[in-house]
C-alpha cells in the first residue's frame, strides 16, 4: 500500500497544512484531515502491532469499529491517553501520536516472535499453557505476560483536566447523524418539541460524508437544523449506553480536536439524557472477509478506502484490488475510481453479478474476476501481490497491488438497540441480524435497520481455500488475534453456546467490541457445530459503546467531592488543636490530640489518664438521635429494643439493644424519656440512617395503628461528653436550673436546663465507667458551649479526647461497640447483655429468633476478656484464636479478638474477644497464632476495670 | 436509571430517590411465639424469585419517605404498578 494525497477532492482544507508526528517522526497533514487519513496520504501502512501475535497491523476501518490503528496521544504531562483510534481522531497541529504495543519499535518489535510461536497460542491457551507448575505463574508467566500483553500503557500521573456533567431532557432523541438520523431530528423538529441529535463524528453526516453528490442536502439539512430553536446537535458526542425507560448516556469530548495550547475549559461532559421517543440512526458496520492473510497491512474495508478518498482526498493505493461478496464493493471500486484511484481488479465470489455494475467496472478499466475468491495476500508490512483462484479452489493465478479492500456485507450498529432490550431475528437476505419493532417507544431507522441502498450480497463465513484452516492466518478478531481455527478448535474442544465460544476464543472481547468480528465469528461457529446460523444467537451487547474516560464518568465526584464529609460544630477547634482525624460512617472525628512530640499511643495513653484520674472532654455530636414522639412512643420502643420502655419514668435514660429480626444485635444506644409521649433515642454513628429507616419500616408497614413520630435529630444537637471524677465540678459553673447532686440527678438520669446561658438536655451517662455529663446544646452554639467547658475545666486539668481513647476507656469497661465487637452474627447472649432483654415483654423484634435451636444452642461464641501472657503485646484485631497452637494446619479456630489496646489504667495490654464457650473458659490459657510466632493470652471477664461500678458515681 | 411512581406523591421520579425494601407482603405475625421454628424459618428467610411478575417493596427514601409494593417484571424490569402499603395484592 502506498497511499497519497488525490490532486482533488474531499472535505479537507488544501490551504491549511498541518504537521504532526507519529512515532517521533515528522508528518504533514491537512485541515480536516484525521490522523489516519493524514498517515495514510503519507504512505504510512504499518499503524500497530497486533494483541497476541505482535503481527504487523495496518488501518482496516474508518470508524469507531477500528480494530488495528490504535495509538496513545500525547497532549502533555497528565494527558497521555492511550487506545485511541487514529481513524476517529481530528487532526491538530502539532498533534504527537505514539504506536502501541510494539518493543522497541514499530517496525521492529520483539514481540512478534509470538507470530512464530503462534502453533503454541490457540483458543485458550492462558488455561491450557500456564497451569503447572503453580509457583512459575507468579515468578515466570504472569511477569511476561503482563511486559508482551495488554493495550498500551495506562496514565500514572494525575489527571490535570476537569469535566462536566448535565442532565437532559427532550421528546426525541437521535442518536447517529448520518442521512437517516437528520431526517428524523428534522422530521421530530417539526413538531416544536425539544429534539437532540447525538453524533460522534466531527461533523453530522455519517456515510453521506463519503458521497459528494449529497454534501449539497447535507449543508442545507444542517443548516435547516441549525434554524430550529428546539433542536441541540451535539457533534463529537458518543451515547455509549441505552438504559431503562429512555435513559442515555453520552459523553461529548469538549478539548480533544484541539490543538492543547489552544483548549480550555472541561475536557469532557457526560450527558444523562431522559427522552420520550429514541431514535437510532447509528448505521451500519461493514464486514471484512475471512481468508489467509486478511490482516497483512493494505487489506481494508472496502468502505474505509470510499471514504478516505472522498471524504479526505486520499487513494488508499496505486494499484488496488477488491475482493467482495457484496455489491458495495463495486460500488465503492466505482466511486474511488472515479475519484482518480487506479483499481486493478474487482474479484468477486459470487458468479450472478449485476450486469451493470460488471459493465460499469469494465468501462472504468477494472479487470473483473467473478466467480473467484483471494487465498492469499503476500507482503509483510505491506501488501504487494494477492493469488486469485477460480471458486477459492482453482489454480491459482498472481495478481499484484497495493492494497485489498474487503466487501464482506454489512452489520447493523444495534449495540444500544441491544442495550434497550431490543429483540432481533436472523435475516437470509442482508446475512445479519436486525432489530424486530417493538411496542416500546423507541425504533431503529435507515441502515441501523437494515434499510440500505448498497445493493445486495452472499453470506460466507470465510473464502474456500486448498489450504487446510489450521494453516492459514485468516483472522476473525482483529484486535484480539482470533483466528478461523481458533474458533473452530474451540467447538472441537466441545463448546456450543456462542457465550462460551466467545469467552474461550476471546472473539468480540477486546476494546472494540467485536464491531467486526461477531457476525464473522458467530457464522464460522455455526459452520462448524453444522447448525443454522439462525439458531446461534448473538452474544449480548453492553455498555460502553466505545471505551470511555473514567475522568467523565466521575465528572466532579472525586476528592473532595468524592463522598460527602460530615462535621461536627466542634471540628473546627479541634483542627485548630492539631487533632488527628479519622473518618467515621461519612463523619470527619477527632483520633486524638497529640501534644508536641507525642505519638498516638503516648497522646492516646495520656488523654485516658486524664480521664480516669481527673476529666476529659469528647466530642460526641456524631452520635445518631432520633426523637420518638406520640401516644404511643413508648409501646413503638418496646416492640423495637429488646428492653423494656413503658416502665421507664420520665427524666430517666435506659440502655437500649436493637436486634434484626433474625436476633442479632443491630444497634444499641441510651434513650432517655423526656415526657410520657416523648422519647430521645440515641443509635452508633454509623447506624443512625439505618435504624431510622428500620424504625420507618416498622411504623408504617407493621404497626401503623401506631400513633407515633419520628425524627432524626442527629444534626440539631451538638453533644459534649464530660467525663471524669471531676465533671461534675467543671460544669457545676456552668450550669442553670438543674441540681447536679448524685441525688437529685442520678446516673441515667436526663434533665433540661441551660448551660451558659443556651438551653441544654443534660444527660448523666458513661460510656468511659467514670462520672460523666453527655452536654447536648442546639449544634449552633456546640463550639462556644465546648470552649466554655474547656476553659472552666483548666484549674482541673481537662484534656480533650479523642475517638482512640474513647476505645480505650469503653474496652477497659466491656463496653461493646456494635460492628467492632459485634458483626451481624452475635446475639445479645453472646454479648453478655441477656440483662438488656425484657423478659415480660410478649415480643419485640428478633426475640422470636432468639429461640430458634441454633441461636439458643450451648458453646455459641461468647465475649470476653483476654489478658497476654506478656503485658506488652497487643493483640491485633481480627486475629484467630485456637485452643491447641500445636495442631496440623488447618487449625480449628475457636474465635477470634474483636478489640485490643494498651490500658494506661491497667499499665498492660487488653483485648476482648469472641471465644467459642468462652465464659466458661475464663481462667484458661489461649492462643492466637501469629506469623512471627505464637501469642498465649488468658481468659478473663471482659470488665477490666472497676467492676463494681463505683467509680460512675465519681 | 429507573423511573418509579411513588403512589404516596402520585409523580413518577428517578430510582436514586428509592431504596429497594425485598419481597413484598410478607406480613410479620402478630404473635410469633406461635410460630414453629419452621413457619419462622419461611417467615425470616425464604424469599420467591420469580422470572416475571414480582411484588416488591420500596420506599421513597429521599421523597416522602413512605413505603409502598410494586409490581415489577424481573425480566424486563418494567414496573406495571405500584400502590401504597397496606393496600391489597394487584
Amino acid at each position: 500500500m502506498s497511499g497519497y494525497r488525490l490532486a482533488t477532492g474531499g472535505r479537507i482544507d488544501r490551504t491549511r497544512p498541518l504537521t504532526f508526528t507519529f512515532d517521533g517522526r515528522l508528518y504533514r497533514g491537512l485541515a480536516g484531515d484525521s490522523l489516519a487519513s493524514a498517515l495514510v496520504a503519507s504512505g504510512v501502512t504499518l499503524f500497530g502491532r497486533s494483541f497476541k501475535y505482535h503481527r504487523p497491523r495496518g488501518l482496516l476501518a474508518t470508524g469507531v469499529e477500528e480494530p488495528n490503528a490504535l495509538v496513545e496521544i500525547d497532549r502533555g504531562p497528565g494527558r497521555v491517553t492511550p487506545n485511541l483510534k487514529a481513524p476517529s481522531l481530528a487532526l491538530y497541529e502539532g498533534m504527537v501520536a505514539q504506536s502501541q504495543n510494539r518493543f522497541p519499535s514499530l517496525a521492529f518489535d520483539l514481540g512478534a516472535i509470538n507470530n512464530r510461536l503462534g502453533v503454541f497460542f490457540p483458543a485458550g491457551f492462558y488455561n491450557k499453557t500456564f497451569m503447572w507448575p503453580r509457583s512459575a505463574w507468579e515468578k515466570l508467566y504472569e511477569p511476561v505476560i503482563r511486559r508482551l500483553a495488554g493495550l498500551g500503557h495506562s496514565p500514572t500521573t494525575r489527571d490535570p483536566d476537569t469535566y462536566a456533567s448535565t442532565y437532559a431532557h427532550c421528546e426525541t432523541l437521535v442518536i447517529g447523524g448520518g442521512p437517516a438520523g437528520i431526517e428524523s431530528a428534522l422530521a421530530a423538529a417539526a413538531t416544536g418539541e425539544r429534539v437532540i441529535l447525538i453524533d460522534e463524528q466531527e461533523e453530522l453526516g455519517g456515510g453521506a460524508l463519503g458521497e459528494p453528490t449529497r454534501w449539497a442536502w447535507l449543508a442545507d439539512a444542517t443548516a435547516r437544523l441549525g434554524a430550529h430553536p428546539n433542536v441541540r446537535v451535539l457533534p463529537r458526542t458518543t451515547a455509549y449506553g441505552a438504559y431503562h425507560q429512555n435513559f442515555v448516556a453520552a459523553a461529548e469530548r469538549l478539548t480533544d480536536h484541539l490543538r492543547p495550547d489552544r483548549a480550555s475549559g472541561h475536557r469532557e461532559k457526560l450527558w444523562r439524557i431522559r427522552t420520550r421517543d429514541l431514535v437510532l440512526a447509528q448505521g451500519a458496520i461493514e464486514r471484512p472477509l475471512v481468508f489467509d492473510g486478511n490482516d497483512i497491512p493494505g487489506v481494508m474495508l472496502s468502505s474505509a478506502a470510499r471514504t478516505l478518498a472522498l471524504h479526505y482526498g486520499v487513494a488508499i493505493g496505486r494499484a488496488v484490488a477488491v475482493m467482495a461478496v457484496h455489491d458495495s464493493g463495486w460500488h465503492d471500486a466505482l466511486a474511488i475510481a472515479a475519484a482518480g484511484v487506479r483499481v486493478r481488479a474487482i474479484v468477486d465470489l459470487r458468479t450472478a453479478i449485476d450486469p451493470a455494475l460488471i459493465e460499469a467496472a469494465r468501462a472504468a478499466g477494472i479487470e473483473c474476476l467473478p466467480g473467484h475468491a483471494v487465498t492469499g495476500v503476500s507482503g509483510r508490512s505491506a501488501v504487494n501481490a494477492i493469488r486469485v483462484a477460480p471458486g477459492g479452489t482453482g489454480p491459482a493465478r498472481h495478481l499484484p497491488c497495493d492494497a485489498l479492500l474487503m466487501a464482506g456485507g454489512w452489520t447493523p450498529t444495534l449495540h444500544l438497540w441491544s442495550h434497550a432490550k431490543g429483540a432481533m431475528r436472523w435475516d437470509d437476505a442482508s446475512g445479519t441480524y436486525l432489530p424486530i419493532p417493538g411496542t416500546d417507544p423507541v425504533r431503529c431507522v435507515g441502515a441501523c435497520a437494515g434499510e440500505w441502498d448498497f445493493g445486495s450480497g452472499m453470506s460466507v463465513a470465510a473464502l474456500p481455500s486448498l489450504k487446510p484452516a489450521h494453516r492459514q492466518k485468516a483472522f476473525v478478531d482483529f484486535q484480539n488475534d482470533v483466528k478461523a481455527s481458533d474458533i473452530a478448535l474451540a467447538v472441537q474442544e466441545g463448546f456450543r453456546s456462542i457465550e462460551h465460544i466467545k469467552r474461550y476464543t476471546t472473539t468480540g472481547m477486546a476494546t472494540d467490541q467485536g464491531k467486526t468480528s461477531n457476525m464473522n465469528g458467530v457464522r464460522l461457529a455455526a459452520q462448524a457445530l453444522g447448525r443454522p446460523i439462525a439458531d446461534m444467537g448473538l452474544t449480548t451487547f453492553r455498555p460502553p459503546y466505545t471505551p470511555q474516560t473514567f475522568g467523565a464518568l466521575v465528572g466532579v465526584h472525586k476528592d473532595a467531592l468524592f463522598q460527602p464529609l460530615r462535621k461536627t460544630a466542634i471540628d473546627a477547634w479541634a483542627e485548630a488543636e492539631g487533632a488527628v482525624f479519622e473518618n467515621v460512617a461519612q463523619w470527619r472525628r477527632a483520633r486524638y490530640f497529640p501534644h508536641a512530640s507525642e505519638d498516638m499511643h503516648a497522646a492516646v495513653d495520656r488523654e485516658c489518664r486524664s480521664v480516669r484520674q481527673s476529666v476529659g472532654l469528647f466530642d460526641a455530636s456524631t452520635l445518631g438521635k432520633i426523637e420518638v414522639v406520640g401516644p404511643d412512643a413508648a409501646e413503638f420502643l418496646d416492640r423495637m429494643y429488646t428492653n423494656p420502655w413503658k416502665s421507664l419514668v420520665p427524666g430517666r435514660c435506659r440502655y437500649g439493644l436493637l436486634l434484626r429480626e433474625d436476633g442479632f444485635i443491630l444497634d444499641d444506644g441510651v434513650a432517655a424519656r423526656l415526657a410520657p409521649d416523648r422519647f430521645h433515642v440515641t443509635t452508633t454513628t454509623g447506624g443512625a440512617a439505618r435504624v431510622l429507616a428500620m424504625m420507618e419500616d416498622y411504623l408504617q408497614t407493621e404497626w401503623s395503628d401506631l400513633d407515633c413520630w419520628l425524627t432524626s435529630t442527629t444534626e440539631q444537637w451538638a453533644v459534649i461528653a464530660v467525663q471524669g471524677p471531676r465533671a461534675r465540678d467543671v460544669i457545676a459553673l456552668l450550669v442553670e436550673g438543674i441540681d447536679l447532686v448524685p441525688e437529685a440527678f442520678p446516673h441515667m438520669a436526663v434533665r433540661d436546663g441551660r448551660i451558659c446561658g443556651v438551653p441544654t438536655r443534660l444527660f448523666r451517662v458513661s460510656f468511659t465507667g467514670e462520672l460523666g455529663f453527655e452536654i447536648n446544646v442546639p449544634a449552633d452554639h456546640g463550639r462556644a458551649v465546648w470552649e466554655a467547658v474547656h476553659a472552666a475545666g483548666q484549674p482541673h486539668g481537662i484534656v480533650p479526647y479523642g475517638t482512640e481513647a474513647m476505645h480505650v476507656l469503653r474496652a477497659e469497661k466491656g463496653y461493646i461497640i456494635v460492628g467492632q465487637d459485634t458483626d451481624g452474627t452475635v446475639t445479645p447472649d453472646d454479648a453478655g447483655m441477656a440483662w438488656a432483654i425484657g423478659r415480660k415483654k410478649p415480643d419485640f423484634v428478633g426475640k422470636r429468633s432468639l429461640a430458634r435451636p441454633d441461636l439458643a444452642r450451648d458453646r455459641r461464641r461468647q465475649l470476653v476478656g483476654l489478658l497476654t501472657a506478656d503485658p506488652a503485646t497487643v493483640l491485633e484485631e481480627g486475629a484467630q484464636i485456637v485452643a491447641d497452637p500445636g495442631q496440623s494446619i488447618p487449625m480449628k479456630m475457636i474465635g477470634h479478638v474483636t478489640s485490643a489496646y494498651h490500658s494506661a489504667a491497667l499499665g498492660r495490654s487488653i483485648a476482648l474477644a469472641l471465644l467459642e464457650d468462652g465464659r466458661a473458659r475464663v481462667g484458661q490459657s489461649v492462643h492466637v497464632p501469629m506469623p512471627h510466632g505464637n501469642v498465649t493470652a488468658l481468659v478473663s471477664s471482659p470488665v477490666f476495670h472497676d467492676p463494681s461500678g463505683a467509680r460512675l458515681d465519681g | 436509571m429507573l423511573l418509579i411512581h411513588c403512589p404516596w406523591c402520585e409523580d413518577l421520579r428517578p430510582e436514586t430517590e428509592f431504596a429497594y425494601g425485598g419481597q413484598a407482603h410478607i406480613a410479620r405475625p402478630h404473635d410469633p411465639s406461635q410460630y414453629s421454628d419452621e413457619e419462622w424459618e419461611r417467615f425470616l428467610y425464604i424469599r420467591a424469585n420469580d422470572r416475571g411478575r414480582h411484588h416488591e417493596r420500596w420506599r421513597h427514601a429521599h421523597g416522602c419517605g413512605r413505603f409502598f409494593n410494586a409490581v415489577r417484571d424481573t425480566v424486563t424490569d418494567k414496573f406495571e404498578t405500584t400502590y401504597k402499603a397496606g393496600e391489597a395484592a394487584r
